[in-house]
């Protein structure tokens, strides 16, 4: 009798997207879609240069185009208290320069037109004169004491550094260092890159003077942040507030700050009490907008002889950029970092960071990554595999000697994390049998005959993914938890709302399976809608891989709630009191006499027309969901790499990815996150970054010279899976979409750097790119990737 | 894309497309395949008054070899063509090495041979091709046809030595006197990103013997790098290690590369000369008909 769960698109079902539909016919609604009438375009003019006192600025000229409505300064953000916002790092920004430019691509103006070309044309007619000041582009020449001061607006500020963080056991790891056989130490850094979606940011304002309501369309994965925000920024009543933030193309963190332009959207359409949408175009969105990573790293590691690892320090030094504005739970200065670790059972570890200002684009934000998790575990497998190597182990016995046990857990960290299950040794295993891992050895001897270098690179780490827990989880204040409201209409039909926005992550399609899973109504009847603050219930949105561990939680616990006052309606329909009442897939039964039962749809319709005496109609509740602890998944990556000694070039041979997330709610689904996550960490480790030169030019601003991979390009990859549910998750499900952005980089990295071991190379920043890995080579040197570089303009 | 404005005009004979041109006195450009022209309209690198389309110029999109073996690209011939020409994979190697190489399949369905040749980017494939196949430009103007030779044609970044009110409406390369080798190589970080270092190489051969050789480089210097007085090296000669290595040196003498972050001015030249010798070494192994 029981439905078949499958069939229904429940859980475990690999449901073709909803979203799809629209999505390959062009039929997508993105801000830029949205036309309203009478609507104006905004410009922005951008700074040419990475650090100069403004002198003057001259806007006579673009105020005297026809079409032109509204020319905007710092200096008239200024007069309404608007020049400056709140970061989410207890920082702030400027909205539009007014006494300083502080990095290259710094919004300076904005021009309000008729039409979006008129508006470019004024914003080439506005003079601005600077006084040029000397480029600070790392953070050794932020520390420098003769430094010129980039945050001089901030009373009290001293020098260019940002903050000094530390946890972890100062005292008990120094004395593993000094009982350490062996002290093995590297220096890496994780050079800035760019979460860049293929939609940029844009937003567009409708303020309308009539109602006091003020709508935004607005590329956000969190729209009621932004309109928290908003509410705070614009002192705006918040109920006359609606965010919407319609079809995402991509987000990957991006799409999670507020950036001036949206500020300056809103303000414009209050003045000129006109619609007014900005897009930023690519560039703007390369140089401006949040980016990722961009961290150094010394790495020490504490060892006994046979492999164990006693100790370790781990001392960071961050570049934020001109402002401090990462996203991130706002207690910790330096994100996750210190979940660096948290797979291997190692007794004390200590980290200091230490982060700076540079004339560099602001942000920080979590590109794919619970909040710097992807440098954490990138460090960790470096050193780890450094390690491995000045032992003189092979490196994947060093991870088994070291790793956290199944029956560990729960497993304390060593900086403090509770991770909660995993089978670690088992998914090394299968990527370790999959790879040929015994017969490497045979064929690096044959390729080498063949003049070619092969190397075998793993990465295993568990990541903490689904912030938060409200205890340790704040974004300025407002605890992360996430929320879910599900109304079923009298045919059994039903809508789902939640706190989170999906970005082409296929939340239409899963959540609507979560439904179908507790409730038995088929996916197909279930219309997900997220992303209007008007009628989503309140959420901390999508990032970090939060929205299965928390929304999704969510979804589950609303249907629970939903179906226990179905069983109330399923009693009342077949007369007999609740307690004799049994579930199964999309139905209740009659305890006894299963034959005697009444479907979800039933009670709906009864929900609506035959409820019993004194019950509330209707069939929907709420549920908000703040979880317990992280989600951990594990995974493991391997990848077998041939470098062409001639030219530095290195190819894939191979590449083996096994994952444990959980429960898998969507194996296609989840198969495709870890393609696209694969192909992120691929473009790191080989192609993609975004450096600058000695005059703080950005090199990387547009996709001439910031990479992304093609299929041409691309490896292909296996992929294998182990599921260890999530303990404390309501359907056992773990976060994955970043898993392999985070975990896939050193795999490659460790590949390469194993197939030059043998030439004294230790280490090459990413990314590998032929030039480096030719040069390490040839001289037996590491490469380090610090800016600035030659730019060659 | 909000490009500064601009005229449009998409005349349907050359001769119409000459008098926009010539009316337009250095301010109007001509549109074929756009693929450096729209970025850069995109850009606002220029800001022209007048765009004139030539695409709905019938009769412009033929690859001819004539009866005296010279082949003769007509200025609508878009790099696919060329990739997927059976008859330039068998008759001319350089270039269809070259072709598959040209930015990406996107690029190449609407870019044109001509077009790309005429934009003489420093990091353009076709112009190096071109040098090094000692080819030259048939350009048509107010007064009639000239033939330019490429030597000739290229005179740095991104200028050529087009008059304003001329159009370059084919590209011709010479018959060989034996049979044609070559090959194209590129070192690139990503398809379509902008070359590390491009090396194309020419070949005449009469059976073991090189009769005439090309050599010329894109990517390594501040504008297409002719190579051509390399092939002393080789003609006349057989390729031997010692004459490889010897023509390798010389090409990668005459790279002028600058150190940037696509690598060191060192590593490019090594990869010039490295790919030089691939070539030739491919080519020595190769049986002659």
């Amino acid at each position: 009798m029981s439905l078949n769960e499958v069939k229904i698109g429940g859980m475990g079902a690999s449901r073709r997207r909803v979203e799809d539909n629209r999505f390959i016919r062009g039929k997508g609604n993105y801000v830029d879609d949205i036309v309203l009438p009478g609507m104006l375009h905004m410009e922005i003019l951008r700074s040419p240069v990475a650090h100069a006192r403004i002198k003057s600025i001259d806007t006579s000229a673009a105020w005297d185009m026809p079409g032109v409505r509204l020319v905007l300064t710092g200096e008239m953000m200024a007069a309404r208290n608007l020049a400056w916002m709140p970061t989410l790092s207890y920082d702030t920004a400027a909205v539009l320069a007014t006494d300083k430019v502080r990095f290259q691509g710094q919004e300076v103006c904005a021009v309000i037109a008729d039409d979006p070309y008129i508006a470019k044309d004024a914003c080439g007619k506005i003079v601005v004169d600077y006084e040029i000041l000397p480029p600070i582009v790392n953070p050794v020449q932020a520390a420098a004491p003769d430094a010129v001061q980039i945050r001089d607006d901030k009373a009290g500020q001293v020098g260019n550094k940002i903050f000094d963080w530390e946890i972890g056991d100062k005292a008990r790891t120094d004395n593993a260092f000094a009982d350490a056989d062996v002290v093995s130490k590297i220096e890496l850094h994780y050079p800035r890159t760019h979460p860049s979606p293929m939609e940029t940011c844009g937003s567009l304002a409708d303020y309308d003077r009539a109602t006091g309501k003020l709508t935004v369309y607005l590329t956000t994965q969190a729209p009621h942040i932004v309109r928290a925000a908003v509410a705070m920024v614009a002192e705006l009543p918040e109920q006359n507030i609606r965010i919407v933030s319609p079809d995402i193309g991509g987000g990957f963190g991006n799409k999670v700050p507020i950036y001036p332009g949206y500020v300056v959207a809103i303000l414009a359409s209050i003045l000129t009490e006109k619609p007014v949408k900005w897009i930023e175009d690519k560039t703007g969105n390369l140089t401006s907008t949040g980016f990722g990573r961009d961290v150094y790293l010394k790495g020490e590691m504490a060892l006994r002889k046979d492999g164990k690892i006693l100790g370790v320090r781990m001392n960071t030094i961050s570049d934020h950029g001109a402002f401090f504005a990462d996203a991130q739970p706002s207690k910790f200065k330096i994100g996750l970092m210190h979940s660096a670790f948290a797979a291997y059972d190692i007794p004390t570890a200590h980290m200091f960071a230490t982060g700076y200002y540079t004339n560099k684009a602001p942000g920080g934000v979590a590109y794919r990554c619970s909040f710097r998790v992807t440098e954490a575990m990138f460090f960790q497998e470096r050193m780890v595999q450094a390690a491995a190597d000045d032992l003189g182990m092979d490196q994947a016995e060093f991870r088994r000697v070291n790793f956290v046990k199944d029956e560990q857990h729960p497993h304390r960290t060593a900086f403090g994390f509770l991770t909660d299950s995993g089978q670690y040794e088992k998914c090394l295993d299968i990527g370790l049998e999959a790879i040929g891992y015994k017969n490497f050895a045979a064929e690096k001897a044959e390729a080498a005959k063949r003049g070619r270098l092969l190397g075998i690179g793993i990465s295993t780490m568990t990541e903490p993914l689904g912030a938060g827990n409200s205890r340790e989880y704040d974004i300025l204040g407002i605890k992360m938890f996430d929320s879910a409201e599900l109304r079923i209409h009298m045919s059994g039909k039903a809508i789902l709302r939640t706190g989170s926005r999906g970005q082409g992550t296929g939340h239409e399609t899963t959540w609507a399976q979560i439904v179908a899973h507790e409730l038995g109504i088929p996916a197909d009847d279930i219309l997900v809608e997220e992303g209007d603050t008007d009628t989503a219930p309140f959420g901390m949105g999508t990032y970090a891989s939060r929205s299965t561990p928390v929304a999704g939680a969510a979804i589950a616990m609303v249907a629970r709630k939903v179906r226990a006052k179905a069983r109330k309606l399923a009693a009342h329909l077949l007369e007999v009191s609740e307690e004799d009442i049994e579930w199964e897939l999309g139905r209740f039964y009659v305890r006894g006499n299963q034959e005697r039962g009444v479907t979800i749809q039933d009670c709906a319709m009864a929900a609506y027309s035959n409820m019993p005496d004194g019950m509330e109609p209707g069939l929907e509740n709420v549920a908000y969901y703040d979880p317990p602890n992280l989600t951990w998944p594990f995974a493991c990556y391997i990848a077998k790499v041939e470098i062409d000694p001639e030219t530095g070039v290195w190819d894939v041979l191979q590449f083996v990815a096994v994952d444990d997330c959980g429960v898998r709610i969507n194996p296609m689904i989840v198969e495709g996150q870890i393609m696209g996550g694969l192909t992120e960490a691929y473009a790191m480790a080989n192609m993609q970054y975004q450096t600058y030169d000695e005059e703080g030019n950005i090199i990387g601003g547009n996709y001439m010279d910031f990479l992304l991979p093609t299929a041409w390009e691309t490896p292909g990859f296996e992929l294998y899976e182990v599921v260890t549910p999530c303990p404390h998750h309501p359907i056992g499900a773990k976060g994955v979409g970043e898993c392999a952005t985070v975990g896939g980089p050193a795999a490659f990295v460790n590949a390469v750097m194993d197939a030059l071991k043998d030439k004294g190379v230790r280490n090459i920043d990413m990314p590998l790119m032929p030039n480096r890995v030719y040069e390490a080579l040839t001289t037996g040197k590491d490469i380090y990737g610090m800016p600035p570089v030659r730019s060659g303009n | 894309m909000y490009p500064s404005r601009f005229k449009y005009e998409s005349p349907k004979t050359i001769v119409e497309a000459i008098k926009l041109l010539d009316a337009g006195k250095g301010d109007a450009k001509v549109l074929a395949g756009g693929q450096s022209l729209v970025p850069m309209l995109k850009l606002r690198f220029a800001f022209p008054d007048q765009i004139v389309d030539i695409n709905n110029i019938p009769g412009l999109d033929y690859i001819r070899f004539d009866a005296d073996g010279s082949l003769h690209i007509g200025a609508l011939v878009r790099h696919e063509h060329l990739e997927k020409s059976v008859e330039i994979s068998m008759r001319q190697p350089t270039i269809a090495a070259a072709a598959p190489l040209v930015a990406d399949p996107i690029v190449r369905a609407r870019g044109t041979f001509v077009g790309s040749v005429c934009h003489a980017d420093p990091q353009g494939d076709w112009a190096a091709t071109m040098i090094a196949l000692h080819g030259s430009i048939v350009v048509q103007g107010p007064k009639g046809k000239r033939t330019i030779a490429m030597k000739d044609f290229v005179l740095g970044p991104y200028a050529n030595s087009l008059n304003y009110n001329e159009i370059a409406i084919e590209a011709v390369i010479p018959a060989p006197k034996g049979v044609a080798r070559g090959g194209y190589l590129k070192l690139e970080r990503r398809v379509g990103d902008f070359a590390t270092a491009s090396v194309a190489v020419a070949l005449d051969m009469s059976g073991d013997t090189v009769l005439n050789a090309g050599f010329a480089l894109a990517g390594v210097g501040g504008k297409t790098i002719d190579a051509n007085e390399a092939a002393s090296a080789l003609i006349g000669q057989k390729l031997t290690e010692a004459t490889i290595a010897k023509a390798a040196q010389l090409v990668a003498a005459l790279a002028e590369p600058r150190t940037d972050h696509r690598g060191s001015a060192e590593y490019k030249r090594h990869i010039v000369e490295t790919f030089v010798k691939r070539i030739l070494v491919a080519n020595s192994a190769q049986k002659v008909a």
